[in-house]
């Protein structure tokens, strides 16, 4: 039973993750868009979803599917910005976005200026 | 090397003409210039790198690179070393035929034009540095016909580079950076190609050369440059039949720089619209230089395109007798990534020379 | 003036619908499944690490499982970027491989590698966040608008 209920967990997953991506493509070839537009559109998906409190169920149903792709990002900073807000006032709603998605933004830069250390671009 | 047909020119008298056309007909000609003075092709040389000498020119290409930084810290500094090459190899063929080049006139697709410049800072000749994107080749060739028609010089070196990672990254994505590009983009050329001009010696002789005007047919799309700069090659290509009384049947090849394959389609839909058939002997270097199998889209773009094909392919076969008369448009698109993003359109130009067998 | 600007604008329009005739498009049916599966894959793998970390971690929150996962992911594709078959797999991929957070990484370390030749300080550091600072900036922006708007639509501000 548990197994089944980790098969469709991972169906969930696959099939929520995949329509987000396809959803961006569409809007890719359709609309002549660039990736860094579109990333922004995504984002801020994000942040209006939690914002009006429907990231939360969604990311129950989904899980990575939901939270994987920017969308997450964009509902990560918005979480974190509303809860610190709540917490120590108005000032809490700048740094609490940053708060919360510190940890991914970090290792990205750090792990970045580690790798520049060691490789360079390669034109394939 | 499908694509490529061999003409042979039955009526090609435009150098009979030439001289009566320059008499009659350059009060009229308003952008055509015709050369009194033959101006010879003494040597012409190209380097190019790894995934050119791949494709389907790879038997023509003499000077070729393995790896794409070419032993050198960055891509930068690979391109001038490339561009070096190519400039020393040209001087030093055409040294012993025509003495040493007098003048240099060199361009490149990077801010400030900066491998050219690095490029002349060890040559010891006075230096003009011309930008018109990919139809820098055709530009430097008509200002150096100039300058030997008017008699200032007797020989002029004429070359031009480009390369795919310092291109890619002054104009578009980091090379890593994980992003599709549209099936209708283009892959810019990694190669430099010299060639030196001179009223002594022997060689192809360029008859004419066609400035063009900056067209602008409102297309704004970056990946797309065949289809912005397809209307720069039909006004310079129909004002070149024009004014010098010619053609497409004149020509036994008739050579765009980097339209493209979408492009070079544009272009003879809309040439066949001015009432010119281009037909079979019409290509462009742009397709000529990667197959469909090198995942390059619509084909090759970038100065070094059109200067690498000509040199390498198309004027060893003039000498060879393959072509008497060809016609060479190079094409540019004039814009930055600044004032596309400011929401300009793209404007394009084009320049052409005819090259004529001795 | 109009009488100038029409005939031209007339061209360009003229000009542009043709182009777009005859312009080849992207293969949607094909590019869809493509960017389909890979993000869809790309997630299942995020789910497998979070899931692996919760059973080696079982007294760790799941905020914090939530964290750990997305740095491990975000590390393996800041490191495929570097051995270099991030952008082969994104060739393909399209948007599966863009919107997941790993293209967020991508971005980062490949705008960052690629100015490496002006050297770590002037080079790297400045152009590090050259591509993916419009998602940085406007998310900061907009969750900071959201977290005060939400204190006001509570009242408690």
């Amino acid at each position: 039973m548990s197994i089944l209920n980790g098969i469709f967990t991972y169906a969930k997953v696959f099939a929520v993750g995949g329509l987000m991506c396809a959803l961006a493509q569409l809007l890719i070839i359709k609309t002549k868009l660039t990736p860094a537009r579109i990333l922004v559109i995504f984002l801020l998906a994000g942040v209006a979803l939690e914002g009006f409190g429907i990231y939360k169920p969604i990311n129950e149903f989904a899980q990575a599917g939901i939270s994987v792709p920017i969308i997450g990002f964009g509902a990560s900073l918005a979480r974190g910005s509303i809860e610190l807000a709540r917490q120590v006032g108005f000032i809490g709603a700048f740094a609490g976005g940053l708060v919360r998605t510190a940890f991914g933004v970090g290792v990205a830069v750090v792990a970045s200026y580690a790798v520049t250390l060691i490789f360079s671009p390669r034109s394939k | 090397m499908q694509g490529i047909t061999i003409h042979k020119g039955t009526n090609c008298n435009f150098a009979a003409t030439s001289q009566t056309l320059k008499k009659s007909v350059q009060k009229e000609a308003k952008s055509t210039l015709f050369f009194s003075t033959p101006v010879h092709i003494v040597s012409a040389n190209a380097v190019v790198g790894n995934k050119e000498a791949q494709g389907p020119l790879k038997r023509y290409f003499r000077r070729t690179k393995e790896d794409i930084k070419m032993g050198e810290k960055n891509f930068e500094r690979a391109e001038i070393l490339m561009f070096d090459e190519a400039v020393r190899a040209s001087l030093n063929e055409a040294r012993p035929l025509v003495g040493d080049a007098q003048l240099l006139i060199t361009g490149d697709l990077l801010n400030q034009m900066t491998t050219s410049s690095y490029v002349a800072r060890n040559l010891d000749l006075p230096h003009l540095g011309v930008y018109s994107a990919c139809s820098t080749y055709t530009e430097a060739l008509s200002i150096g016909c100039v300058m030997l028609d008017g008699g200032y010089f007797d020989t002029v070196a004429c070359a031009t580079a480009s390369h795919f990672a310092t291109a890619e990254r002054q104009f578009r994505y980091p090379l890593e950076y994980g992003c599709q590009r549209p099936p209708y983009a283009q892959w810019t050329v990694t190669a430099a190609g010299c060639c030196v001009i001179s009223t002594k010696g022997n060689g192809p002789i360029i008859k004419s050369a066609t400035l063009g005007k900056v067209i602008d047919f409102g297309q704004n799309d970056l990946s797309n440059m065949g289809a912005a700069m397809a209307p720069a090659a039909l006004s310079t290509l129909s004002t070149m039949f024009k004014e010098t009384r010619t053609t497409p049947e004149d020509y036994d090849l008739i050579l765009t720089g980097d339209l493209g394959k979408l492009g070079s389609d544009i272009l003879r839909d809309l040439m066949r619209e001015e009432g010119y058939e281009l037909g079979q002997r019409y290509s462009d270097c742009g397709c000529l230089v990667y197959s469909v199998d090198q995942n390059c889209y619509q084909g090759g773009s970038g100065a070094g395109c059109s200067a690498s094909v000509i040199n390498e392919f198309v004027l060893p076969r003039m000498i060879a007798g393959d072509y008497n008369r060809v016609a060479y448009l190079a094409t540019g698109a004039l814009m930055s990534t600044q004032s596309c993003y400011q929401g300009e359109t793209i404007p394009c130009v084009s320049h052409g020379i005819v090259i004529e067998r001795e | 003036m109009n009488a100038v600007a029409n005939p031209i604008e007339k061209r360009n329009e003229r000009y542009g619908k043709y182009v777009d005739s005859v312009t080849p498009k992207t293969g949607t049916a094909k590019s869809l499944w493509n960017s389909f599966w890979i993000g869809g894959i790309t997630c299942c793998i995020a789910q497998g690490v979070g899931d692996i970390y919760a059973l080696i971690f079982p007294n760790f929150s799941e905020d914090m499982i939530v964290n750990i996962t997305s740095m491990t992911i975000i590390t393996i594709a800041i490191l495929f970027t570097g051995l270099g078959f991030y952008d082969v797999i994104a060739r393909k991929g399209g948007a599966g491989c863009f919107l997941p957070i790993t293209g967020f990484a991508n971005a980062i370390s490949s705008a960052s590698m690629e100015f490496k030749s002006e050297g770590l300080i002037l080079g790297t550091s400045v152009k590090m966040f050259s591509v993916v600072g419009p998602v940085v900036v406007n998310g900061i922006v907009w969750s900071t608008v959201a977290g005060i708007l939400n204190l006001l639509i509570l009242g408690r501000f």
